[in-house]
């Protein structure tokens, strides 16, 4: 790891303020973020959304099968939420460290950890939204002669959004939260300036550079899903005018 | 049968494509149950005909509609629409081809008005641009603005608007052939029969081969060209037309159903404008009522006369038609005769007989001759004109 | 699997290491992390369950509440451990305070939502009764809210055991992240073994508040209550969705 004391300032202007805000450790140094953007904080973010992107895609397919099929079998329910369950009940850390056993310190030990963490939620959510379709309009699009994929794809799915898209919110949030403990088997993540900053006093500046830029990313994934689901569902906007 | 490619996009009132529908001992017994749902239940239906099923919760009449549209597995028999046998056919593609209308609508929310009519002609692969023509042209039968309603959804739509886009939906591909499980019992007595008004006049341009469920009886009455009472298990107790079963119900059980007042019920499905009306007598006479005479269109029915009579002072109500023209009278005895001509199997004729005493009486008479009340005629060719424009 | 192996040795020996002979042992960790963990989860109890309770009682904040949760969700624990280290130094009030920040939100949320969603039809039919306030609250809406309540104590349990340990990467010793975050010392055995025995106190700690919540929750809502637990989670959930 880097050890930040040893690294002088980027930009020779600011040296003697920069150096003097950085040794002092004072809230926050400005200048040590623009100038350590590139090399320290964007990478740490990139990776970050990397792992968390990666996780959530392949938590959220996954629930959806395990839910498309708990749909169909009803006895499927209860034991995948026993298993998600006991899943989610592992501490962070702990899963970390017993995925490295049989897997190895490395980007497959982090991504099985995060995406069990998902896994619960999403299978939960995309179950209930499915299940929230009105009798009717499933009898309705039966009647009519839909096939069940096509009522599955035309009907239930986009009914469903709403519970699907609180569901991945949680899912999203959560797991840009327990990244950043990634970096204990793995060296990637917002959780590597953490860490080094921890090493260093605590480095005040880096620390709330790191911290800023994870809530900020789960604030801003937060609000594009909402943005994305009220996109995606007009009939919910439109009220009833009864009449 | 391929009804998609032969339905077309224009005026659906100048088209009609409606298919025979035949039921031919079908039963349905449900796993584990003793008594089977229904049994060996036969009947058929002219293409072109509304059909009703009536009859108690637990008669299968919702049952026996679902087999028709295979979506409940018949246990035996046949069922065959336009002569072939649904069980030959794939029942997805079956059922693209049977309009279906249930109780609760079932629209889609997510989708607008426009997409959930869409529905079938987009499962059928129709071309977008028809698929708009023909979305646009139900608009009107269905008795919808669609300045004011186009692109909404149904959250934004009344109960009785959503019915009538589910109707709508079901006839967006032409079908030769129309489910209605009760589509009306969730709307307000008002609205209901005025969706029952606007469904008669739907029928009667687009002439489809309609199965209608209810229970309700005087619905039954109203909206079928025939009915299949249907007692618990399934049972056929009577299918005829509403006025031959409410003139002579087959037993005990269609008689109560029908009600102890059918004979009043009969009325209802007889319009002034169907009776030979008798000529108004203009003479003084010393038992003027104080009240004037109550003036009733051509179109109110008999039952509604017979209930202005009795709650009325008046002896009788004159009939005028759309101009305000007086047609004839229609009194208390006039309607007790109609139903008693209708009850005995005879044509019936028009002509003019002098009687004793001057005047002319010009009514209707029955084969076996009936007296009536003899009326002054003022004018034997305003009602001769009067009785051939009824 | 052979360190799965010397991970269960390691606990066998109670955490010792030979050649490091002053290294606290498994047990006396163990202990501290539930020590730890009980503190900081009985100090939000008392804060967030009243809060919680009193909040779906009215039917009011459920803004607050919806978006506590949701906040709560988003601050990592190593975060609030850190920022808690740079400026007040880690100490055991410290990461008690940090414990407290983040355990408080999922109970106020489930608490909440508990009481939120009795069915408003009991509440007026008890009032039609004529019970007093405090006893359609005691009697009525509270035994109803137990098993939501319990969901929220189960999930802020776990995360304050899970937290704990991670305490121990911020520099704070006394509890078994001491052990993970060691692993010169501990060796992957150690480290492994002490995983397990975090995972274990995890679902130890859940099964009892389970047990807890089976006894406390009245007998004629028993069979509903899993339904109710789970459907509490899923609630929060859809109540997301609710927002939109």
């Amino acid at each position: 790891m880097n050890m930040l004391a040893t690294t002088g300032p980027v930009i020779p202007e600011y040296a003697k303020h920069s150096v003097s805000c950085v040794v002092h450790n004072h809230t926050f140094c400005w200048s040590w973020a623009t100038s350590n953007w590139s090399s320290v904080l964007w990478p740490a973010l990139r990776q970050h959304v990397y792992l968390v992107l990666i996780a959530v895609s392949i938590g959220f397919v996954l629930s959806m099968a395990l839910a498309l099929i708990a749909h169909r079998f009803r006895w499927f329910e209860q034991p995948t939420i026993l298993v998600t369950t006991f899943l989610y009940t592992i501490p962070s850390l702990a899963l970390f460290e017993l995925l490295v056993a049989p897997v190895g310190a490395n980007l497959y030990a982090a991504e099985i950890a995060l995406v069990s963490y998902t896994l619960l939620v999403l299978f939960r959510n995309i179950l209930t939204g499915l299940r929230a379709v009105p009798a009717e309009v499933l009898d309705a699009a039966e009647g009519m002669g839909m096939t069940r994929t096509q009522a599955l794809l035309q009907v239930e799915l986009p009914l469903a959004l709403p519970a699907i898209t609180a569901g991945l919110r949680i899912a999203v949030v959560t797991t840009i939260a327990l990244a950043t403990i990634v970096y204990t088997i793995y060296d990637a993540g917002l959780g590597v300036p953490i860490h080094i900053a921890l090493g260093e006093g605590p480095f005040k500046t880096e620390l709330i550079c790191a911290a800023a830029l994870t809530i900020g990313l789960a604030i801003v994934c937060d609000g594009l899903l909402v943005l994305t689901q009220r996109a995606l569902t007009p009939w919910l906007r439109a009220r009833s005018h009864g009449g | 049968m391929n009804i998609a490619a032969d339905a077309h996009t224009e005026g659906p009132s100048s088209y009609v494509r409606a298919a025979e529908l035949e039921l031919r001992e079908v039963s349905k017994r449900y796993p584990g149950q003793l008594i089977p749902a229904i049994e060996k239940l036969s009947f058929t239906v002219p293409a072109g005909e509304v059909c009703v099923l009536v009859g108690p919760s637990g008669s299968g009449k919702t049952t026996a509609m679902r087999l028709i549209n295979r979506m409940i597995p018949i246990s035996g028999g046949d069922i065959l629409l336009g002569g072939r046998s649904v069980l030959d056919r794939n029942p997805r593609e079956l059922r693209r081809e049977i309009g279906y209308v249930i109780q609760q609508i079932g629209l889609f929310p997510h989708r607008t008005i426009e997409e959930n009519i869409a529905t079938v002609p987009r499962l059928l692969g129709w071309p977008k641009a028809r698929i708009d023509a023909r979305v646009a042209e139900l608009w009107d039968l269905i008795g919808l603005r669609k300045d004011e309603l186009s692109g909404r959804y149904p959250a934004q739509l009344s109960g009785g608007q959503r019915q009538r886009v589910g109707v709508a939906r079901a006839l967006a591909a032409d079908p030769p052939l129309l489910l209605m499980d009760e589509p009306f019992g969730a709307i307000d007595p008002i609205n209901r029969a005025r969706l029952q008004d606007e469904f008669l006049r739907l029928q009667q341009q687009v002439r489809k081969t309609v199965v209608f469920v209810t229970h309700d009886i005087d619905e039954a009455i109203k909206i079928g060209d025939r009915i299949a009472i249907l007692r618990e298990g399934g049972d056929l107790a009577q299918y005829d037309t509403p006025a031959e079963i409410l003139r002579s119900p087959a037993d005990e059980f269609v008689a109560q159903f029908v009600g102890a007042d059918r004979g009043i019920k009969r009325l209802s499905l007889i319009a002034l404008e169907d009776l030979t009306l008798l000529v108004p007598d203009d003479s003084p006479r010393r038992d003027a009522p104080a009240t004037p005479v109550p003036r009733v269109p051509l179109t109110m029915s008999g039952r509604d006369a017979l209930s202005l009579l009795l709650t009325s002072r008046a002896t009788h109500l004159l009939v005028v038609d759309d101009d305000g023209a007086v047609r004839g009278n229609v009194t208390v005895e006039l309607l007790h005769r109609r139903l008693a001509e209708d009850g005995a199997a005879a044509g019936t004729s028009a002509r003019a007989e002098p009687t004793a005493g001057g005047g002319t009486w010009v009514g209707a008479v029955s084969s076996d001759g009936l007296d009536g009340k003899r009326q002054a005629a003022e004018d034997v060719d305003g009602a001769a004109k009067a009785r051939s424009g009824a | 699997m052979h360190e799965f192996v010397e991970a269960f040795k390691f606990i066998g020996r109670n955490g010792a290491v030979p050649g490091e002979p002053n290294l606290p042992s498994l047990a006396h960790l163990a202990l501290e992390t539930l020590k730890v963990g009980a503190i900081g989860v009985g100090i939000s109890l008392v804060i967030a369950v009243p809060i919680g309770l009193w909040l779906g009682h009215r039917h009011r904040g459920s803004f607050v509440a919806i978006n506590l949760g949701n906040v709560g969700r988003a601050l990592p624990s190593i975060v609030v451990l850190a920022i808690g280290d740079a400026f007040l130094g880690l100490g055991l009030t410290v990461v008690e305070l940090a414990l407290v920040i983040l355990a408080v939100p999922p109970i106020i949320t489930n608490a909440y939502y508990a009481i939120d969603s009795v069915d408003p039809d009991l509440v007026d039919a008890a009032r039609g009764m004529g019970m007093g306030e405090r006893e359609v609250l005691t009697r009525v809406e509270l035994p109803l809210a137990v098993p939501g309540v319990f969901a929220g104590i189960r999930t802020a349990a776990v995360f304050v055991i899970s937290t704990t340990t991670i305490a121990s990467l911020a520099g704070f010793s006394g509890s078994l992240g001491d052990i993970i975050a060691n692993e010169t010392s501990y060796h992957f055995s150690g480290v492994l073994g002490a995983a397990i025995c975090v995972a274990a106190l995890a679902f130890a700690v859940e099964g009892t508040l389970a047990l807890l919540q089976h006894i406390l929750t009245p007998r004629g809502i028993r069979a509903g209550a899993g339904e109710s637990a789970k459907a509490s989670m899923g609630q929060l959930g859809a109540s997301a969705a609710a927002q939109t």
